[in-house]
């Protein structure tokens, strides 16, 4: 397939919109949902910890209590 | 022999009991599916040849929305005063009286639908050759929506926001039934006869009447263990 | 539950079977998930060039049909995909593993996405050739209510608190949506056909050359490759959510700490 030019390629014959809204929106979505896989499991993985850390705290504090 | 009732027959009876008893709550399904009809005019109006066109969807459209806002009532009551617990933990199958409660349920709210239908058609002007096909096609798809909707009364079973769930979830099911009962009024005016659309009616209701049940005693097995 | 039998000499065969506790599956999808998404960017870029520099100008449709290699494989992967949840669903429900409803609930989003991809390019596809933005054509209209089931099972197992019930209340209306999908599809297109004169399809390109077809072939792949890489993602962070008091994932978060 021979573009005649950087023009013809990007008004694609008059549907340039069209063409690329689509494949942008697309792109888009599919950017927008990697981000947000990667990122959900960094912060699960915060979140967990956070988790941790306070039910760790809530323990010892019981069992401090319980002994005085 | 035995004199007591079967599981069907009591849990049937028992809900009829109960909706007569809560009367009220019934009609208001009723009157919310006239009133509804009676909007369409004033948003698209009154020009004859249009309320004609539209009439069957318009009153397929409001049956579907009175069933699906009348399916709270199908578990919920049981639900909040302990009975659902004790019916699962029967030794009877539970699409037994699964299916006594859908039937019941339909009898209450769908049934009047269907009766007041083609006098809420004739508002509209609908060419009384096709009332009776009307009713035959509400008859036989108000209960699929019944069914179809008690599965997903059971799934979103005490959730908060259920309703609107409830909607979400059951709504894409309901247009296959949409479909072939507005079509089928629509294929009787346009001459080419409703035999095909009713039947596809019938044979939906038979496999809803087969599957329906079993996966409303799965969802309600698994709201309440 | 498989009993450990206690021998002296041959090992027990380790079949593939183990992958289903999560605590197993949980670094195989580590490892497995780069890879694939690999395969899907390379397939991507190849497809793309195939789409822009290789399928020539269409007689009738002119560029504008170049919209396809993006609409037909996310309208293939979003059914794929419903598929493949209500497979997992229906295995959780029948063998009552955790693994196989966390994988349906990871599948979803991304089906759901390809829907609303292909229901977006199906628009912008409709407007120049057809006229308008939307014109109820039976398979658009099918993928709008493939749409609505998916919105639904996220939307039922989001609201349920409870991760038991939430799991098999998703494979439920999972496994019923999938029941009805073909029901669903088939009524759309009988309405379809009889309200409208004109058949309109938007999925036909009436002489498809091979350079299009293997275009949209690859993106098809690329998309399948990437749904994959993405739900194992997704599927490792549910794990963790869901396992989070054992001590394998406190092992794991432990280790996660440092790199924090």
């Amino acid at each position: 397939m021979q573009w005649e030019s950087w023009n013809a390629f990007w008004e694609m014959g008059g549907a340039g919109p069209f063409v690329w809204g689509s494949y942008a929106v697309t792109a888009v979505l599919v950017t927008m949902e990697l981000v947000m896989v990667l990122r959900g499991r960094s912060e699960t993985v915060r979140r967990l910890l956070r988790l941790r850390r306070v039910t760790a705290g809530q323990e010892s504090g019981r069992r401090s209590r319980d002994r005085a | 022999m035995s004199a007591l009732p079967s599981p069907f027959a009591a849990v049937l009876r028992r809900d009829l009991l109960l909706a007569w008893r809560g009367r009220a709550d019934v009609l208001v399904t009723l009157a919310f599916f006239v009133v509804v009809v009676c909007l369409f005019p004033f948003g698209v109006g009154a020009e004859p040849n249009l309320l004609r066109a539209i009439a069957p969807g318009v009153l397929w459209v409001a049956a579907l929305l009175a069933t699906l806002l009348s399916l709270h009532r199908l578990f919920a009551q049981d639900h909040a005063d302990g009975t659902l617990e004790q019916l699962l933990l029967t030794p009877e199958p539970t699409v037994l009286w699964v299916t006594a409660k859908v039937a019941a349920h339909w009898i209450a709210t769908g049934l009047p639908l269907v009766l007041v239908a083609p006098g809420l058609a004739l508002l509209f002007d609908v060419e009384q050759g096709a009332l009776p096909i009307l009713t035959l096609s509400l008859a036989l798809g108000t209960p699929i929506l019944a069914l179809l909707g008690a599965v997903g009364a059971a799934l979103t079973l005490g959730l908060r926001g259920g309703g609107m769930l409830l909607a979400l979830l059951v709504l894409p099911l309901f247009v296959p039934v949409l479909i072939f009962g507005a079509g089928a009024v629509d294929a009787y005016l346009s001459g080419s006869g409703a035999d095909a659309h009713l039947l596809l009616l019938g044979g939906g209701l038979l496999g809803a009447l087969a599957l329906a049940p079993f996966a409303c005693a799965a969802a309600l097995r698994i709201a309440l263990e | 539950m498989r009993e450990t039998t206690i021998t002296t000499s041959r090992p027990e065969p380790r079949s593939l079977l183990r992958f289903a506790a999560p605590q197993m599956f949980y670094p195989l999808a580590g490892r497995l998930a780069p890879w694939f998404a690999t395969v899907a960017l390379v397939l991507t870029l190849a497809g793309l060039w195939l789409a822009f520099f290789v399928a020539p100008t269409d007689a009738q449709q002119g560029e504008v049909y170049r919209v396809i290699f993006i609409h037909v494989p996310a309208a293939w992967m979003s059914m794929f995909i419903y598929l493949v949840m209500a497979f997992w669903s229906a295995v959780g429900l029948v063998m009552n593993t955790r693994l196989s409803f966390l994988m349906s609930r990871a599948l979803a989003p991304t089906g759901a996405m390809f829907c609303f991809v292909a229901l977006w390019t199906g628009a912008l596809w409709g407007k120049p050739t057809w006229g308008a933005y939307w014109v109820w054509d039976a398979r658009l209209t099918s993928q709008l209510l493939l749409l609505f089931l998916y919105l639904g099972f996220m939307a039922l197992t989001t609201a349920i608190e409870d991760p038991r019930r939430s799991d098999r209340a998703g494979a439920i209306i999972a496994l019923v949506g999938a029941v009805n999908v073909p029901i669903i599809y088939f009524s759309v297109k009988w309405w379809n056909t009889l309200h409208q004169g004109a058949s309109v399809s938007l999925t036909e390109a009436p002489s498809m050359a091979a350079t299009m077809l293997a275009g949209m072939l690859v993106m098809a792949l690329a998309a399948w490759a990437y749904s994959i890489a993405v739900a194992l993602w997704r599927v490792r962070a549910l794990i963790l959510e869901r396992e989070r008091h054992t001590e394998w994932v406190g092992a794991e978060l432990t280790a996660q700490e440092g790199k924090l």
